[in-house]
């Protein structure tokens, strides 16, 4: 709660405090001084910041985030009309990512020694370092142009949202992996295996049920933290394949410089950036008792 | 070869291309030349050319270096204002931890990427975009770590003694919490320049990083996007010198880690 206001203060105090002035924004290079001064005075910015900034927060919470300056037309609805789309993307990626990473993970764990291990080992570190866009341009030319396979975006059937998933996911799944074979390593030295291995308990039963459930703990929790990055990646993504996501929104009002929506995509974004931080924490209480008792 | 050794020779080669890219490039990188465009690579043009026939290997030389100087000018200043801050919330606690805990928390859910969309908004977009994003995206992480470590420091046996022989509290962070905070931010510091080059390339590719004619890696990608089934070259020469770049941090911080490790098991 304390963090959310104070995520709403500096989104607000970034804006207004730093050099740069919002009327002059907003009336772009034309406009006479008097007119810069009544724009000054409309917008409340010759009384004090406090007042300014309370108003603001109160008309945020109130869903009255005003109208986007260049569209003419209330920020909420560019908002809710961009969000699903962005969100969707967000989530099939996690799940990607998880689908592939969880048995990457423990395959890595398990056979540490092994080729294959090894090569995958090389692989998620190559992929962590992988720039996003780049990804997404090369599976582009191979998908889209070379074998002409798959839409190389633009749409919003779902078929559109394969390669933007897959270039948002492969980083995901290299840093996921890497966790997972950490926890699952750390969970196999732990005594109880070693007392279930020596009272009998099947390989593979001490590896999927009672290695698995603490192994993954890390990786789950970092699935939580990179929640913000893959975010952050949407909308870099988005931009590559054109899709008309928040990224767009948002790229479009920094270039517009149109401040009511990038002020508001921003609070939505973090705000469910913290939001889904708080329900892993709740999830990771689940999986793992003890941290309830905390 | 261990990994380390891995990453110290993709940063040098990088380095090395960067010092090159000062002293000698095949074309003047920002010579337009009408009838070469979208050369494809060969004996006059190693990487080929661009959609204004300029010299793809020439840009590439001098692109790195804005990328690796604001990264380490970027994380540099991040690391330094960090780390006060974090030795001042480990040291004096009480209302100081508390709002520079509290402040730091809520400046982690900001992504430097959306950070630099909102400076970008206020000002014009360019360099000073990117250099104050990626400062203040790294300030929470140095913060916490140093905070966390001084705490755990504090109370190791060695230090209470040092304090009961009427140690200061400058004397016990100038001799005893910073030299064992040294490699824990030394991995950060280098994890922290991976991360800065990803994110200045992406800001770049979005339009709101370096500014043309100036050529940076990001910046290349994105006017090469347009014609990337005319000269897929464009786009591949640049992105591999960006994951090169971050792959060589990303093993030098990962094997500093394992040092680390070492260490620990000595003790």
């Amino acid at each position: 709660m304390i963090t959310l206001v104070l995520v709403s203060i500096l989104t607000f105090f970034i804006v207004q405090v730093l050099p740069g002035d919002p009327a002059l924004l907003m009336l772009g290079t034309e406009g006479t001084p008097e007119v810069y001064a009544r724009l000054r005075n409309e917008m409340g910015l010759e009384r004090p910041l406090l007042e300014r900034y309370l108003r603001w927060l109160l008309s945020f919470l109130q869903g009255q985030w005003g109208n986007s300056w260049r569209y003419s037309m209330p920020v909420r609805g560019l908002v809710a009309r961009a969000f699903p789309l962005s969100l969707s993307l967000a989530f099939l990626a996690v799940g990607v990512a998880l689908l592939v990473a969880t048995p990457a993970g423990m395959f890595m764990a398990a056979k540490p020694r092994s080729f294959a291990a090894r090569f995958m080992s090389v692989t998620t570190l190559v992929g962590l370092g992988l720039p996003q866009f780049w990804v997404g341009l090369l599976l582009i030319q191979v998908f889209a142009v070379s074998l002409g396979l798959l839409p190389a975006g633009g749409g919003s059937s779902p078929v559109s949202l394969l390669l933007p998933t897959l270039t948002l996911a492969i980083p995901r799944a290299a840093i996921l992996s890497r966790f997972m074979r950490v926890g699952m390593a750390d969970a196999l030295k732990q005594d109880y295996i070693r007392t279930a291995k020596a009272k009998g308990v099947a390989e593979g039963t001490l590896f999927f049920k009672h290695a698995l459930r603490n192994g993954s703990l890390a990786a789950f929790t970092v699935a939580g933290l990179q929640f913000a990055q893959l975010l952050a990646g949407t909308i870099v993504v988005e931009q590559v394949f054109g899709l008309p996501g928040v990224g767009q929104l948002l790229l479009n009002g920094v270039f517009q410089r149109d401040l009511p929506v990038v002020q508001a995509v921003v609070m939505v974004i973090v705000f469910l950036i913290l939001l889904f931080d708080l329900a892993f924490d709740l999830g990771l209480g689940v999986l793992d008792p003890r941290i309830r008792y905390e | 070869m261990d990994t380390r050794r891995w990453g110290m020779i993709l940063i040098g080669l990088i380095v090395a291309l960067t010092i090159l890219g000062y002293i000698y490039t095949p074309y003047d990188p920002n010579e337009v030349r009408v009838m070469e465009r979208f050369e494809s690579p060969g004996r006059d043009h190693l990487l080929g050319t661009d959609h204004f026939g300029r010299d793809v290997l020439s840009r590439i030389l001098v692109g790195g270096r804005i990328s690796l100087l604001i990264g380490i000018a970027a994380v540099a200043l991040g690391s330094a204002v960090g780390t006060l801050l974090g030795l001042l919330a480990g040291f004096r606690g009480g209302l100081w931890e508390e709002f520079l805990m509290r402040t730091s928390t809520a400046l982690q859910a900001f992504p430097s990427i959306l950070l630099a969309l909102l400076f970008a908004t206020i000002w014009e977009p360019g360099v000073q975009v990117v250099l104050w994003s990626i400062t203040f995206g790294n300030i929470p992480y140095f913060l916490r770590l140093t905070r966390n470590q001084v705490l755990s420091i504090r109370k190791r046996p060695y230090v209470e003694a040092a304090r009961a022989l009427g140690a200061r509290d400058r004397g016990i962070m100038l001799r005893h919490i910073i030299p064992n905070l040294k490699d824990a931010l030394l991995i950060q510091f280098t994890v922290s320049l991976a991360g800065a080059i990803l994110v200045e390339a992406s800001l770049s590719y979005l339009g709101v990083g370096i500014q043309p004619p100036a050529a940076s890696w990001g910046r290349m990608l994105r006017e090469a996007q347009g014609y990337a089934s005319l000269a897929p070259w464009g786009v591949l020469a640049p992105g591999l010198f960006i994951a090169v770049t971050v792959l060589g941090f990303n093993l030098l911080g990962d094997t500093w880690i394992f040092r680390r490790e070492d260490v620990l098991k000595r003790e």
